[in-house]
């Protein structure tokens, strides 16, 4: 039987990782990541699974002990943030690009200087480029879902998973959340057996000098991994409906179905964005919600399904590309080029470093996007 | 057809038949770490994997689809050779494969640089890996830059005005020893019986051990492709490299091979990258080599002297071999150069002090075969 517990985010994952029975963990600690592995620890300790728990010494270490132990054919997690994150960035290629099926929980933490311990994007956006699914989360229920999820996709497809969940917001803050009984988790993650391993019975090397004639065809496999993980994601999504009740779509809407206008974002904001849809609907504002879940692979064709015919869409980011503008808008643009029925798009950037995105900078985004629009790139959210 | 040469029906290094590592490898004409890879593998048998970082090894095992190692190899990134066969060994255990060897085997530059870092922490942890550092004393791969662990004076291409490097060479050795960890060696391909003793010992031991290689480089040390082994002879006669081994985090410290010195001058001479030295700049190193030396002989137990007069009692009229080795010895020493006289006697010095030949009947024949040489008078 599922049972239901008060869990942060950061012990959700925990939870995840223990009824994954994930067989290699990398720990190192940086705020607010370290109650994962600390729960991990815990979980371990009192014989909940049954891990090999290697205590490195940073978190450039920890991505390269999960790569050595996946290649072993182990199921394999570890967890970070912000300078964590972008200190792993040359082995997320080399997981990435090994095709290895790696679990990573980041919590979104803004990069120094100055030092910031408080939320936003650009630390996993950073590392968009690196062959790695991201799944952005919005509640402990979700990370805790999505977690298993990112195990499951991940071995079918070969290509690592990040579940990114907002610091503090998230990560820090309880909820009560379904945690599902073992019997029900093996039905949806099966075993892992991987395709191919280090094997004294078959020796050969793994990852040696690719000439130019063999590179880019690797490559063109990850990629083609990658195009194909949306199905795989969405097969999950509908098996886990079947046991649990719960999805989470690849992009969710909320009022969406009649709405003239579209309000866009990911993760956490996307709750404080349901209140204030509410209260417009109320003023008689046709508007709903759109969350963008899976940010890679790239959902294009739910985004423009989701998008066609609107009036308006409203795209906010927690992150910015510095001299561009919110990146999650840059990309749901690349999906609108071109395409007949793309809504007009205005797109704001706001609650870096931790900076509260309340109902408040919601409404007045909306508000602003319905007054004359200037045609500027983006606007800020102060 | 060379033919390993054998005493009582048993060839007198122990060296296993099987080539593990194979031909078509694209190491350099001489390359120390392409004998060194083929002997380590004979030892450490074909349940082993290797684990290597950007280093030469990376590019002479072969690009894709070609591996030479004969044993799976895991490529991995630069300085992460200790923390990824940390992984490897997690990963097997998950299987419940402990037996399996895991064996990083990185250059110098992923060792005393770039990997340190990781390499540190694993020894911390006291992972279940034989860690090894092939050390040809700069960054040979990338074309001869000065690496932490290049000695001092030498002539690289990022350190090419005189007097070449300004620094010492990093105490490697002193840094790991002092991690205690079970097992330390130095060795060198060019003494095989302590090199492969050494593979043997670090191969049953469990937890971190590290084997310190001194290689051999005949592009970046500017000798010739014939001169490697001679090279590797005149490291540790001159005591720029001493063979020494350290056990149980430190109980035991041993000196394995400690032939005649030489002066460091025949050591120099022989290298390119050394040429520019003037007298002064030689009589500095030899100062620095000699209180080196002092140092380690002050905290480590040197061998025991080989014997000089007769054959061990208990060898005298139990080998009835012996008029037939001395005869053959005789008969064929005149036709042997002063490089391989000096082999032979390196050679059975060392098997004297080695441990895998540690049982009286051992002991006696290397002895006998000492004496012989030396009645022989031309050894």
């Amino acid at each position: 039987m599922p049972r239901r517990e008060l869990l942060t985010g950061n012990e959700a994952v925990a939870q995840a990782v223990a009824l994954a029975n994930a067989q290699v963990i990398g720990i190192y600690p940086i705020t607010p990541q370290t109650t994962i592995i600390e729960k991990i620890c815990d979980l371990a300790a009192k014989g909940a699974f049954h891990p090999r728990i290697i205590h490195v010494e940073s978190e450039h270490s920890a991505m390269a002990a999960v790569i050595g132990a996946a290649f072993t054919g182990a199921r394999t997690f570890t967890a970070t943030s912000s300078q964590g994150l972008a200190l792993m960035h040359e082995l997320l290629h080399w997981a990435g690009g090994g095709r290895l099926p790696i679990v990573l929980a980041n919590v979104n933490r803004a990069m120094a200087p100055g030092w910031s311990i408080w939320t936003d994007q650009n630390d996993s956006l950073s590392q968009r480029d690196t062959g790695w699914m991201q799944f952005y989360c919005e509640s402990a229920q979700e990370v805790l879902d999505t977690t298993l999820l990112a195990f499951r996709v991940s071995e079918r497809v070969m290509v690592p998973s990040m579940v990114v969940l907002d610091a503090f917001v998230l990560s820090h803050t309880s909820e009560p959340t379904e945690v599902p009984d073992a019997d029900t988790v093996a039905q949806f993650l099966p075993k892992y057996e991987a395709p191919y391993r280090l094997d004294v019975e078959k020796p050969c090397s793994f990852g040696a000098l690719l000439r130019p004639p063999f590179y880019q065809e690797v490559r063109a496999k990850l990629q083609e991994a990658m195009e194909g993980a949306l199905k795989e994601i969405d097969e999950a999504d509908q098996l886990w409906r079947k046991l649990t009740g719960r999805g989470w779509g690849i992009v969710s809407g909320y009022r969406h179905e009649d709405a003239d206008i579209l309000f866009v974002t990911s993760a956490t904001t996307a709750s404080t964005a349901r209140v204030v849809i509410d209260r417009l609907r109320v003023e008689g504002i046709k508007i709903g919600g759109l969350k963008v879940r899976v940010f890679r692979p790239f959902p294009f064709e739910e985004l423009r399904r989701a998008l066609a015919g609107r009036r308006l869409a409203i795209i906010f980011d927690r992150n910015l590309s510095y001299g561009h503008h919110g990146i999650f808008a840059q990309e749901i643009k690349s999906a609108l080029y071109g395409w007949r029925g793309a809504p007009p798009v205005s797109c704001y950037v706001g609650g870096l470093g931790g900076r509260d995105v309340t109902p408040e900078s919601i409404e007045g985004m909306v508000r602003r996007s319905l007054g004359e629009r200037n045609g500027e790139l983006f606007s800020w959210v102060r | 057809m060379y033919t390993k040469p054998r005493l009582q029906g048993r060839p007198i290094w122990h060296v296993p038949d099987e080539e593990i590592y194979s031909k078509g490898h694209l190491a350099c004409p001489g390359c120390g770490v392409a004998i060194s890879a083929r002997l380590a593998l004979k030892i450490l048998g074909r349940k082993t994997i290797l684990v290597v970082p950007a280093c030469c090894f990376a590019v002479i095992d072969g690009p894709f689809p070609h591996s030479a190692a004969g044993v799976p190899l895991l490529h991995c990134a630069f300085e992460t050779a200790a923390a990824t066969a940390s992984g490897v060994r997690a990963g097997l255990a998950s299987r419940g494969d402990t037996d399996t060897r895991v064996v990083a085997w990185a250059g110098d530059g992923g060792t005393y640089d770039i990997g340190f870092q990781a390499l540190s922490a694993a020894a911390e942890r006291n992972e279940d890996i034989l860690y090894v550092c092939y050390d040809n004393e700069a960054y040979m791969n990338t074309g001869i830059q000065r690496s932490g662990a290049t000695p001092f004076s030498a002539w690289t291409t990022t350190t090419p005005a005189y007097p070449g490097k300004l620094e010492h060479k990093k105490d490697l050795g002193a840094i790991m020893i002092a991690h205690r960890i079970p097992y330390f060696a130095t060795a060198c391909v060019s003494y095989v019986d302590d090199f492969l003793g050494k593979f043997r010992k670090a191969r049953e031991i469990r937890g971190f051990r590290f084997i310190h290689l001194l290689s051999s480089c005949s592009p970046g040390w500017k000798i010739s492709e014939a001169d490697s082994i001679e090279s590797g002879f005149l490291a540790v006669r001159s005591r720029v490299f001493p063979l020494m081994e350290v056990e149980d985090g430190g109980s035991t410290r041993r000196i394995t091979v400690n032939p005649a010195p030489v002066p460091v001058r025949r050591y120099l001479e022989r290298q390119g990258r050394f040429k520019h030295l003037k007298d002064g700049d030689i009589d500095a190193i030899q100062q620095h080599v000699d209180r080196r030396w002092a140092e380690l002989a002050s905290r480590f137990d040197l061998p025991k002297p080989a014997p000089s007069h007769a054959a061990p009692a208990a060898a005298r009229g139990a080998f009835p071999g012996a008029d037939g080795l001395a005869r053959l010895l005789q008969a064929h020493a005149a036709t042997l150069s002063e490089r391989e006289r000096e082999f032979i006697r390196e050679l059975l010095s060392s098997m004297w002090n080695n441990p895998a030949y540690a049982s009286q009947s051992d002991q006696d024949l290397v002895g006998l075969a000492i004496t012989l040489s030396q009645l022989a008078g031309s050894f």
